[in-house]
């Protein structure tokens, strides 16, 4: 080991532009990078969490679909959307996880030292999560495909469904991204999520017609987030009759979209404070 | 006089959720281009006093200023002159050694393509350029370690934190920090350190701190430090604390500073070891006293907790 130049600089520029939209967007850059490394360096972690979503299809395809009955559309139809909020409510978890992990090794307590952008670490989580959950989304529509399922609108329609149901998982992500930071460590992290996540995923319209719930239930299920965006990419992708003859495809994605924002509005400044004051 | 300072932390406490004390009104000072040692065992409030300088933590109360900034003012204008390597090793495990460089060269701002030559740089620099595009995953512990503190180093901070830099380090990578931190200074740098060895503060530091429970309870330079202490400790072993006892008695005359018994066991502190180890052995040989063990050794953190608060660190 020689000597190292140890030139102290001026970086009063730097510090200034600290919260700079350019900064801003290029830390979480960098961190989005990071993450996805990480991703692409565990091809473990990347292979059996799109083995999970898989099963999902082919368990409601095959061993459910029979005892379940739709009116107007075939259950492949009705179940792909249904399957497709779930995996990336699912995929939406890995937020929490990730953040406990750097929380636990230390690694947030370097970021919270260096001159970046106060955002970066989340941001850069969560659009790596988000990436995640397309090449997810991606496999499993293939996966459909070969098991029945099929798009009865145009392939723009089916993309707006997609994208709906992907910026639902980002904004599930700034909450669960909440968790992460609170959670002791990245296993309880996990346990903590899931609570959450069955209740709003199955008590939903999913997998099957809400009407179908006890009275009591039919209101939540009606009314969460998780059915409107399913109902939503249900009606974008099989067209007007999969909303089983409630509401308009376009009143049905707006009160979609509403949840989806108010969601990310409310969750990522909240995510902040959380990254602000971790200790 | 300020002026010349770096680090001027006055006061500070914090108290954490459970009601742990963790500082008590600690002031620091660092003179720029010097290095100050933190001395002090494990839970002094050693990390607790670096977390509040490196703008991680806000105390709840004092004040803290680095060249001239306020510590919970302004933290974000600190932070883009200090470097910090904490006690874990912060790196990330799925990126190669190159990568966590660049990345922390990225998020301190600095161009693009200096980045790059910076991470080249300083992979070398610490001994790495083998393993530079290798996750760190396969990394030993000491080259964690020396890749953190390279990525403290990627934006040639001006005021450096390193806490407990050398802790699970080999001898010779410990000694090659060493050498990187002495350089450090010599270009400008200023060092904050903490530590739990005497030995690193005393080879580094020009100042020493000595904290136990949040407090500062010692400070001066080494040499003052030391002369409380001796420069080697005399370790002489008897059968039985008996014949302890008689020894400590005879043993008393021998240097400026008084030995102490723990059980069969007696500590000479003496300025002069290899003089004073003979007078040792002369003194008890004349008032026939046969000792077990002899050992000569260097202070430790024990001994200068022993000698200012009468008790060992634990």
């Amino acid at each position: 080991m020689t000597a190292t130049t140890a030139l102290p600089a001026d970086y009063s520029e730097a510090y200034a532009r600290e919260e700079d939209i350019k900064w801003v967007v290029r830390d979480a850059l960098t961190m989005t990078k990071r993450n996805l490394i990480a991703y692409v360096r565990i091809p473990e972690a990347a292979f059996f969490s799109s083995v999970q979503p898989i099963m999902f299809v082919l368990l409601f395809r095959y061993v459910f679909a029979g005892a379940i009955n739709v009116p107007h559309i075939g259950y492949v139809d009705y179940m792909m959307p249904g399957i497709f909020v779930q995996t990336v409510a699912f995929g939406s978890v890995s937020t929490s996880i990730g953040l406990a992990e750097d929380l636990q090794k230390g690694l947030i307590e370097r970021f919270r030292a260096l001159p970046m952008s106060r955002s970066a670490v989340l941001a850069g989580r969560t659009t790596a999560d988000l990436c995640r959950n397309v090449f997810v989304v991606a496999l499993i529509t293939g996966v459909g495909y070969l098991v029945g399922f099929r798009v009865h609108t145009g392939l723009m329609s089916f993309l707006g469904g997609v994208g709906i149901l992907l910026l639902f998982a980002y904004a599930l992500s700034w909450g669960f991204a909440v968790i992460g930071l609170s959670a002791p460590n990245s296993e309880t992290a996990q346990v903590m999520s899931f609570p959450l996540l069955f209740p709003l995923t199955f008590a939903s319209s999913s997998f099957v017609p809400v009407k179908t719930m006890p009275g009591w239930l039919q209101g939540f299920a009606n009314h969460q987030p998780v059915s409107l965006v399913a109902n939503s990419a249900r009606a974008l992708m099989e067209g007007k009759v999969a909303l089983l003859g409630s509401g308009t495809v376009g009143a049905t994605v707006v009160q979609a979209l509403i949840w989806v924002v108010g969601l990310l509005i409310i969750l990522s400044p909240l995510a902040v404070s959380r990254y602000r004051r971790v200790s | 006089m300020i002026d010349d300072l770096a680090v001027v932390a006055r006061d500070l406490t914090k108290t954490f959720k459970g009601g742990t004390l963790a500082l008590d009104n600690l002031s620091i000072e660092v003179a720029r281009a010097s290095v100050l040692g933190l001395l002090g065992p494990n839970g002094a409030g050693k990390t607790t006093a670096v977390r509040i300088l490196t703008t991680i933590i806000k105390p709840d109360s004092g004040t803290a200023f680095i060249l001239g900034t306020d510590v919970i003012r302004d933290p974000a204008r600190v932070r883009s002159v200090i470097g910090l390597a904490g006690q874990n090793a912060a790196v990330d495990e799925n990126l190669t050694g190159l990568e966590n460089l660049r990345m922390v060269g990225d998020l301190n701002h600095l161009p693009r393509g200096e980045v790059k030559a910076r991470a080249r740089e300083l992979i070398s620099q610490f001994d790495l350029a083998d393993a530079a595009n290798r996750p760190l995953k396969t990394y030993s512990g000491g080259m964690r370690r020396r890749l953190d503190i390279a990525a403290s180093l990627v934006a040639r901070p001006a005021v450096l934190f390193l806490d407990e830099p050398t802790t699970g380090l080999d001898p010779q990578s410990r000694n090659d920090l060493w050498e990187v931190i002495e350089n450090l200074v010599e270009q400008g740098t200023t060092v904050l350190l903490t530590t739990q060895y005497l030995e690193e503060a005393d080879r580094l530091a020009r100042q020493i701190v000595v904290v136990d429970h949040g407090r500062e309870i010692a400070k001066g330079t080494p040499g003052e430090l030391k002369a409380r202490l001796g420069q080697t400790v005399l370790e002489i072993g008897f059968l039985d604390h008996e014949i302890a006892v008689r020894a400590l008695g005879v043993l008393g005359q021998l240097g400026k500073i008084p030995p102490t018994r723990d059980g069969h066991l007696v500590e000479v502190p003496v300025d002069d070891g290899p003089k004073s180890a003979l007078e040792a052995l002369r003194v008890l040989d004349s008032a026939e006293i046969q000792p077990t063990t002899f050992t000569l050794r260097e202070p430790s953190l024990d001994d200068v907790f022993l000698s200012i608060t009468g008790k060992t660190t634990e």
